[in-house]
């Protein structure tokens, strides 16, 4: 592998290999209930306790389309800049599973929801648009649970039937690192959305990768390989590096690539053949009866747009403009819907360019150090916005300021009062300042002649004596002040 | 006393028990004693004999006279779903699936005061059209010894015809309740497909299914389309139309009515007396001041097997849902794939089987387009056809079916020739609308044969109005011994 110019290339006996890849996204709608049932969609309850006859497939039981669904749909689609279609149709995929109750799955086939849009990026060289091919709505099938019963295959049917997005991308991803960016940005779209929580470890989000790898400059397309089911964007990458190695040593050794499903096991970090091109399913799609087709008005729609709250890339471009940011910082600060809503709270009542450094820099290294997010976060941001004003106006220093923001991280204390308590207020008045300037230049006569007589570089003794002395109190831009003319 | 009172229609028994003549006790009472004596039709899958009577002392302690069936007996088709009652849909998959929901149709007929006395038995998953496909083993038609039914909706035909229940419900994919109807000299109504939901009941074919009122009489009918024809938020596919009131709109006058008569339906080797019977037909209604407008319905060729594809196919995949795993019939695998293999091969019986064959061949990857595809696009034509009739008529009137009732295991081993039977009754469910079939005549073997009014769409009114013109102007007369009791 190597990385020229932000290139993921695999180079085999002066052989350049460009990686070929595109997602489907699987993420699981925001939704109380479910996508043709009223059952409760909640997360971690007992096996079982979210199951209506229509999940479980009761003979006689017929679906219904749960509109706030549709709409998630639609938002998503409008978020990704893509086309709505005005009239989707609901299809069966038939096939045989335990935990697939009806015997088939009702997704959208021919006619989804929504159609091509497109997602942009921003990579370390500039922007990169990635293709969307359309977005879908599908139920999820229940869970099969082989290692708890070791005579039986325990099924749990609490997940059967939850509305589900698959966001199908085009073959544009080209590397490992766009495939993450790829992966935060539609997490983060629906975030701001609200349409997913985009929570991996609870599988809202998970994919399906392509890969197909070609020699560098060939036009067309190589034979691809899906990896089903891929949980987080580390395996994603792990499973695409170690399937497009394969698929180049294949080629490099005279074979050609089989098209087949393949599935990542991430113990042995390696892809493995599910099943070949033969022994595909036959899925045997049509449109299913109980449902009729679903068409939506312009009103709707408009409706829903109108509605649609600021995304990143606007609040990108506004943070830009507005707060005269750099491209870099806005991309973080935006990259997350609450850490942008933190920040514009902290930022409203207190100064932006320290609001940044601070968010960016102090915060983020506590909320990594305890691995919670920001909505988690121990100080909250009227008392970070505190903090900041309190440097801001030379109440204290930016290194007091530290000290003090270890103390909030410990309960969210408000800052005004741990200085007042600590006494950490910084010392600014001019004559205490000069009498302890005085007392350090009593004390060390030598290094006054020897820095007199041109050895500039003790003007940093000096300072450090006075903010000792001072117990770190002392303003220290005061200090520079006068020592400059006491020493001049 | 007794068996007076099965001789009563529904609408006379309603009136006597509103006229506190008769209690719900002394009906339900009657139906289930001569029920209990014609345990030979096999007519019945589940009695819900005890229970019924329970409920109809507890109506009789605190009568409520509004109700539409008050405290009136009623036994249905085993393909509605009945709260705490066995639903077997003639299926071993489904021989001891007792549901925990009552179907829309059927919560319909309870809260109207009606009492569920048993489940009838009808042919595997509602696929036939003799109800020798049951697991629950052949009914008799009570018109003669040996003699079939119809189906799929057979049980319900032979216990209305022997007087078990005063009034009953069907479900019609295909035929399967106009032709038992027409089979057994009753009056069998198929609604607009969207009128009555499907929320509950077995499905066959989705885009097919409708729930239908079985009875002696066209007054009967009515009455018990009223009740269970209701929108249903439940079933997607539920129209929200205006239901007007059957019973209390029905009328005989037919005058200026323009009624269609499609040449299509008069198919080659059709017995003499099935065209005898159609020109009966055509005389009264132009007696009685209609008008008999000849009309062209080109597609009707293709119905049979455009509904061989649509409804096969539906129905592999509705089907999907027996594997063993939840409910029903499970048999012992290796594996998983063993027992579903195991558990649907002994579970479904060779028409299922058949069926789910046929549809899971035409859905395949490859021959969708040749044939699901091309289905539908013939299925639309058919009910053009019946669009541009509808520009020029009011309702359509044809046979029934091409033959009277057959004699049990004549077509047992010729599926063709048992779906053929269907070929009159079909086009009307592709093309989604309402058709009733009234006795209208016997052959010469003295078995009962039936006219089909067709109508618009939601314009059940009309055919049931018509239909009410017919049946008084027929005045048929079924001769039915009892011949099996005793």
């Amino acid at each position: 592998m190597s990385k020229n110019n932000g290139e993921y290339l695999i180079i085999r006996n002066d052989n350049k290999y460009e990686v070929i890849i595109g997602l489907e996204v699987h993420a699981q709608v925001l939704s109380e209930s479910k996508l043709f049932s009223t059952s409760s969609t909640k997360f971690g309850s007992e096996p079982n306790t979210q199951v209506s006859l229509v999940d479980a497939a009761f003979p006689g039981m017929l679906p219904v389309i749960n509109e706030h669904c549709i709409k998630q749909a639609v938002k998503t689609g409008i978020g990704l800049k893509a086309k709505i279609n005005k009239r989707s149709i609901f299809d069966r995929k038939n096939y045989f599973y335990a935990d697939l109750p009806q015997g088939y799955q009702i997704s959208q086939y021919k006619d989804p929801i929504v159609g091509e849009g497109s997602v942009t990026l921003d990579m370390p060289n500039g922007e990169k648009n990635i293709g969307i091919e359309r977005l879908h709505l599908e139920q999820d099938a229940g869970k099969s649970i082989h290692d708890i019963d070791p005579q039986n295959t325990l099924v749990d049917l609490n997940r059967s039937g939850v509305a589900l997005m698959e966001i199908v991308s085009k073959p544009d991803l080209r590397s490992l690192d766009e495939v993450n960016a790829y992966i935060k940005k539609i997490r983060s779209i629906m975030r701001y959305l609200g349409t997913c929580d985009g929570n991996m470890q609870e599988g809202s989000l998970r994919a399906d990768v392509n890969v197909s790898v070609r020699k560098k400059g060939d036009k067309k397309l190589g034979t691809r390989c899906e990896i089903k089911n891929v949980n987080s964007i580390k395996f994603m990458q792990m499973a695409i590096d170690f399937e497009a190695n394969r698929q180049v040593d294949i080629i490099e050794e005279g074979g050609s690539i089989d098209q087949e499903t393949r599935l990542f096991d991430t113990k042995k970090n390696e892809t493995r053949s599910m099943r070949s091109k033969e022994d595909a399913h036959d899925y045997r799609y049509f449109p299913d009866p109980d449902l009729l087709p679903l068409e939506l008005n312009d009103n709707y729609i408009d409706q829903i747009k109108k509605n649609i709250p600021e995304l990143p890339d606007e609040k990108k471009k506004r943070f830009i403009e507005k707060f005269k940011l750099s491209p870099y910082e806005a991309n973080i600060l935006v990259s997350d819907i609450e850490i942008s809503k933190y920040f514009e709270e902290v930022s409203k009542n207190s100064d932006v360019k320290l609001a940044t450094n601070w968010i960016t820099g102090e915060l983020f290294a506590l909320l990594n150090e305890k691995n919670i997010e920001i909505t988690e976060s121990p100080i909250s941001s009227k008392n970070l916005s505190k903090l900041i004003n309190l440097i801001k106006d030379g109440t204290i220093s930016g290194k007091i300021a530290k000290s003090v923001f270890e103390i909030m991280r410990d309960g969210d204390k408000d800052p005004i009062t741990i200085v007042e308590e600590k006494g950490l207020k910084q010392q600014s008045d001019p004559k205490e300042l000069e009498n302890l300037i005085n007392k350090v230049i009593i004390e060390n006569p030598k290094n006054v002649e020897a820095y007199k007589s041109g050895k500039d570089k003790l003007f940093g003794f000096f300072v450090g004596q006075v903010m000792k002395n001072s117990n770190g109190k002392a303003n220290p831009k005061l200090v520079n002040e006068i020592l400059k003319k006491k020493l001049n | 006393m007794m068996s007076n009172i099965t001789d009563l229609k529904l609408v006379e028994l309603v009136d006597k028990i509103k006229k506190k003549e008769l209690s719900s006790s002394e009906v339900t009472v009657a139906f289930i004693e001569r029920s209990k004596k014609s345990k030979k039709l096999n007519a019945y899958i589940s009695e819900n004999y005890e229970n019924a009577i329970k409920k109809a002392k507890i109506f009789d302690q605190k009568p409520d006279f509004k109700k539409k069936l008050p405290g009136i007996p009623i036994a249905v088709k085993d393909l509605f779903c009945t709260k705490n009652i066995r639903t077997t849909a003639g299926s071993k998959i489904l021989e001891n699936f007792v549901p925990t929901y009552e179907s829309t149709v059927t919560q319909n007929i309870l809260d109207e005061g009606g009492i569920i006395i048993g489940k009838l038995n009808c042919d595997e998953f509602a696929m036939g059209s003799s109800n020798e496909t049951s697991y629950f083993g052949n009914v008799q038609n009570p018109v003669s010894e040996n003699l079939v039914p119809g189906g799929s909706s057979g049980g319900s035909s032979s216990a209305i015809a022997a007087k078990l229940t005063p009034a009953t419900i069907g479900t019609d994919t295909g035929g399967s309740i106009r032709q038992p109807a027409s089979f057994t000299g009753t009056v069998g109504l198929k609604p607009t497909y969207g009128s009555c939901s499907r929320y509950g009941i077995v499905a066959f074919a989705s885009s097919l299914d409708q729930a239908g009122p079985m009875t002696h009489d066209v007054k009967d009918c009515s009455l018990m389309l009223e009740i269970i024809s209701t929108y249903d938020t439940k079933d997607s596919t539920s129209v929200d139309f205006k239901r007007e009131n059957y019973l209390t709109n029905l009328n005989e006058n037919i005058k200026g009515k323009k009624i269609g008569i499609p040449k299509e339906y008069r198919v080659d080797g059709m017995p003499k007396e099935i065209d005898e019977l159609w020109e009966k037909g055509i005389k009264i209604i132009k007696e009685n001041g209609g008008q008999i407008i000849e009309i062209s319905l080109p597609n009707t060729n293709y119905a049979l097997p455009t509904y061989y594809i649509v409804a096969p196919a539906e129905a592999s995949s509705n089907l999907a849902r027996y594997d063993g795993v939840k409910y029903g019939f499970r048999s012992k695998g290796e594996n998983l794939i063993d027992m579903y293999e195991k558990t649907r091969s002994e579970g479904f019986g060779d028409e299922v089987k058949r069926r789910i064959m046929i549809g899971t061949y035409v859905l395949s990857s490859g021959y969708y387009d040749a044939y699901y595809l091309k289905a539908q696009k013939v299925r639309r034509l058919i009910k053009n056809d019946f669009d541009e009739a509808y520009k020029k008529v009011d309702a359509i009137l044809t046979p029934s079916t091409p033959s009277s009732a057959f004699k049990i295991g004549e077509k047992l081993n010729d599926p063709v020739s048992m779906y053929l039977n269907d070929i009159f009754t079909v086009p009307i469910n592709l093309a989604g609308l309402p058709a009733i079939s009234i006795p209208a005549g016997h052959d010469k073997k003295g078995y009962p044969l039936g006219l089909q009014v067709i109508g618009k769409a939601f314009d059940e009114q009309s055919i049931l109005n018509i239909a009410f013109a017919l049946e008084k102007n027929i005045s048929f007369k079924n001769n039915i011994t009892d011949w099996w009791i005793k």
